[in-house]
């Protein structure tokens, strides 16, 4: 009854093409970007910044990554978090040696040397394909890791191996180090993604994006039309590595701020997260993408508040009952929903549309 | 009809939490970083316990510090960072001390608690240059600290050599982390003045593949190895050193790689394993007896009390002893039983634990005495070595305690913390 598209008619095609062609969806979403740019920055404090709102920000952003590449393009990747490592060792090496370069720049600049890195390891792509390819981007994965691990260089030699943020400014207010605001960081996360949020949509509306598809769809049909295969997966994967690379440079400098490569962009701790975060999404949605995120940034969480703090739970009991969940809801997903959140909200808006006389 | 009760269950989940309270207290918040989960809760289990066991015997036999009650929230880190991350931010709020009991949680939090005014106290592990309170204000490593550590460990293997160790070759077997790293720079400025040559062999978290390493081992034959292990991969390693026949004497484990643990999956193999310590084994001081009393005859032990007078039990209640401690100290200073997060960290520097003050506490005998000052953060230094007996399965000291080579390491400490002030432009206190 209120959802619906009855009466709004589109008469020029730009209206036809918009993001959000029904008026309820734009409101509903100006509301969010209300909410999200003058509500929370008010209210926010360093819990909710530093354990939710700021690793969810920047896990979408890797998420919208990944989904470029493996949702949209059809290319798997499990090298997600060697490609975050490139854009952190970026961001440090390019942060000691122009120390008054402004972090936004280095942080854009981080973005587009990980994608040089992508599109090197994105070239065995136009060989192998599926399962195989999974294991090549292991590979990069792997060998990544060990590289920033194994020469001292980029760390810029220090004893332990660590790489350690120095604090920069945006407008005067500190956005890395310690003593950043909550909102500062919250902020500054929070425009990257809306900006590189709105890029990464047209982008899939576009022509690039729709060869894309073509591509994941059936590579050979889309060869025969003119999808030309070695600019379309290098693309996808360029364009997914700058995402990935800004993640990563965030996740560096504006949320941990001291990172131990090894345990920091670990397989187990970056790659498969960010792939069940596309998985439990939706693979080939945006929204997907943040709903992914938010599930698998905020569920640990969220279960630990519930055992723990209201029913009283040792920690350690919770911990168990917390990763017995997990795999749980995992397999639940993928029998009952294999298209993940973002097709729920898809069904649910159906029903909405339909309410409240069903048929 | 699934929707509807997915929608119930929402708006249900909604309100238990809206009606959620916070139970707002007066007590000493000591929050608690542990691991009982995941590959290093071998070692996480016993120590959290040591923790848990020492504050509800304080809180039962003198009804708190200064008759304010402990309160120790545990948050289950699993030794991952980021986990790390959030549980100081959930319990940082007018909370005493961290120990976050990982070196790579304690990299991360020595920014953010000196911005936020909390001490972290990391018991001879964490930033070796921490141990200068004239750069690091909230933070504490005392008594030791691996630099320490390393230079004991090259110290007792120059008193087997007659003070000749020229041309022999010391293995170091590493955690591929910031910790296992931090003894590398100690032990080549060593190499530079004993003539010893220095071979580096890492091991990836979590450290169940050590084949290669052992591999290498079997070829280059070094004299001796030195180990900087935690969790599975001190056992692992330990067996792997018995399965090739290494001479057991001479592989020496720092002192988070010389537990039960570690040593008890190898068997016989494992006997003559040394490793480095800064609190004696065993359960038969006074606190022994104390816990004892009030909390595991009462059944309220912590965990299943399996460990209780093991070597990372008893470093448990050390640490907490060193904690509780500094409380009262606080508390005496600024003459208050409510002490404030700042006013915990004036008691933490001016911990002065002499044998008689041990003695009191209940540990007699079990730690040799140290105290803090506003320059040294980092106690006394000092640290003795162990010998592991397959046969009785307990572990003996077998030196006294000794201390490390101040030339070097004061040297190296002004030099990596005076970097670190520049970097975060820190001016220095105390003078």
């Amino acid at each position: 009854m209120i959802y619906k598209e009855t009466g709004q008619y589109k008469s020029s095609y730009k209206s036809d093409h918009a993001i959000f062609p029904l008026i309820q969806d734009k409101i509903a979403f100006s509301t969010l970007m209300f909410i999200a740019f003058l509500v929370i920055p008010f209210v926010i404090n360093s819990y909710w910044e530093k354990a939710i709102l700021v690793p969810f920000l920047i896990f979408s952003l890797a998420a919208i990554g990944l989904n470029i590449l493996t949702g949209y393009c059809g290319q798997v990747s499990l090298g997600t978090g060697g490609f975050m490592a490139v854009g952190a060792f970026s961001t440090y090496k390019i942060m000691t040696y122009f120390p008054d370069m402004n972090i936004m720049i280095i942080i854009l600049i981080s973005g587009l040397i990980t994608a040089g890195v992508g599109i090197l390891f994105g070239l065995p792509s136009l060989r192998i394909k599926g399962f195989y390819l999974a294991v090549a981007t292991l590979a990069a994965q792997f060998f990544l890791v060990w590289l920033f691990n194994k020469v001292p260089w980029f760390y810029n030699y220090s004893d332990t191996g660590q790489i350690t943020v120095s604090e920069r400014l945006m407008f005067g207010i500190p956005v890395t180090g310690a003593s950043a605001p909550p909102y500062a960081t919250y902020l500054f996360c929070l425009v990257l993604v809306v900006l590189l949020g709105f890029a990464a949509k047209n982008l899939i509306r576009s022509k690039i994006g729709r060869s894309w598809m073509a591509i994941r769809d059936m590579d050979i049909a889309a060869e025969i039309i003119g999808v030309p295969p070695l600019k379309t997966k290098l693309s996808a994967f360029a364009i997914s590595s700058f995402y990935i690379g800004v993640a990563g440079a965030l996740y560096f400098a504006v949320f941990l701020g001291a990172i131990e490569v090894t345990e920091s962009f670990d397989i187990m701790t970056i790659s498969f997260p960010v792939l069940f975060m596309i998985i439990i999404g939706g693979l080939g949605s945006m929204l997907g993408s943040f709903l992914g995120a938010a599930f698998i940034v905020t569920l640990p969480i969220g279960l630990k508040f519930v055992m723990v703090d209201m029913v009283g739970m040792s920690a350690v009991t919770a911990k168990h009952f917390e990763i017995t969940i997990w795999g749980l809801l995992m397999i639940i997903f993928l029998i009952v929903e294999p298209h993940g959140l973002a097709r729920l909200w898809s069904i649910a808006k159906e029903k909405l549309r339909r309410w409240p006389f069903p048929y | 009809m699934r929707i509807k009760q997915l929608l119930m269950g929402i708006v249900a989940s909604v309100i238990a939490v809206s009606s959620y309270v916070e139970i707002a207290v007066a007590d000493l918040k000591f929050p608690m970083l542990v691991y009982r989960t995941g590959a290093y809760a071998p070692n996480g289990i016993p120590n959290a316990d040591g923790f848990v066991d020492y504050y509800k015997m304080i809180n039962a036999r003198d009804g708190g510090i200064g008759g304010e009650k402990i309160l120790h929230p545990e948050c289950e880190t699993g030794y991952k960072t980021q986990v790390g991350v959030e549980c100081y931010e959930k319990n940082k709020q007018d909370a005493m001390v961290f120990q976050p009991m990982s070196t790579g949680i304690t990299y991360q939090l020595i920014p953010k608690a000196t911005a936020d005014g909390v001490t972290v106290y990391s018991t001879g592990y964490g930033r070796t240059s921490a141990a200068n309170g004239k750069v690091f204000k909230w933070i504490f490593n005392a008594p030791v600290t691996y630099w320490d550590g390393a230079s004991i460990a090259v110290k007792h293997i120059l008193g087997k050599n007659s003070n000749d160790i020229k041309g022999k070759t010391i293995a170091l077997v590493y955690h591929n982390s910031a910790y296992g790293k931090e003894p590398i720079r100690t032990l080549e400025q060593l190499g530079k003045k004993h003539g010893f040559k220095l071979m580096l062999l890492p091991v990836d978290h979590p450290g169940q593949e050590q084949k290669a390493t052992w591999l290498k081992i079997r070829k280059a034959r070094p004299d001796y190895i030195l180990m900087w292990g935690w969790g599975v991969m001190n056992q692992v390693a330990v067996k792997s050193a018995a399965s090739i026949k290494f001479p057991m004497e001479n592989f020496i484990g720092i002192w988070w790689s010389g537990s039960e643990n570690d040593v008890l999956p190898a068997g016989e193999g494992a006997h003559g394993y040394k490793s480095l310590t800064f609190n004696a084994p065993g359960s038969n001081y006074q606190v022994h007896k104390d816990i004892k009393k009030y909390v595991h005859d009462k059944g309220e032990a912590s965990g299943d009390g399996s460990h209780f007078g093991t070597v990372l039990y008893n470093r448990g209640l050390f640490q907490a002893m060193v904690q509780v401690e500094a409380a009262r100290v606080a508390q005496q200073i600024h003459g208050t039983s409510k002490i404030t997060p700042a006013m915990y960290r004036d008691g933490m520097e001016n911990v002065k634990l002499d044998a008689k003050r041990l003695e009191e506490l209940g540990f007699k005998d079990f730690a040799p005495p140290f105290a803090n000052s506003c320059e040294n953060h980092g106690g006394s230094g000092l640290a003795a070595v162990q010998q592991w007996d397959a046969k009785t399965k307990s572990w003996s000291m077998i030196t006294d305690y000794m201390g490390s080579d101040r030339a070097i390491i004061d040297k190296l400490i002004a030099e990596d913390s005076n970097k670190y002030a520049a970097e975060q432009k820190i001016a220095e206190r105390c003078n």
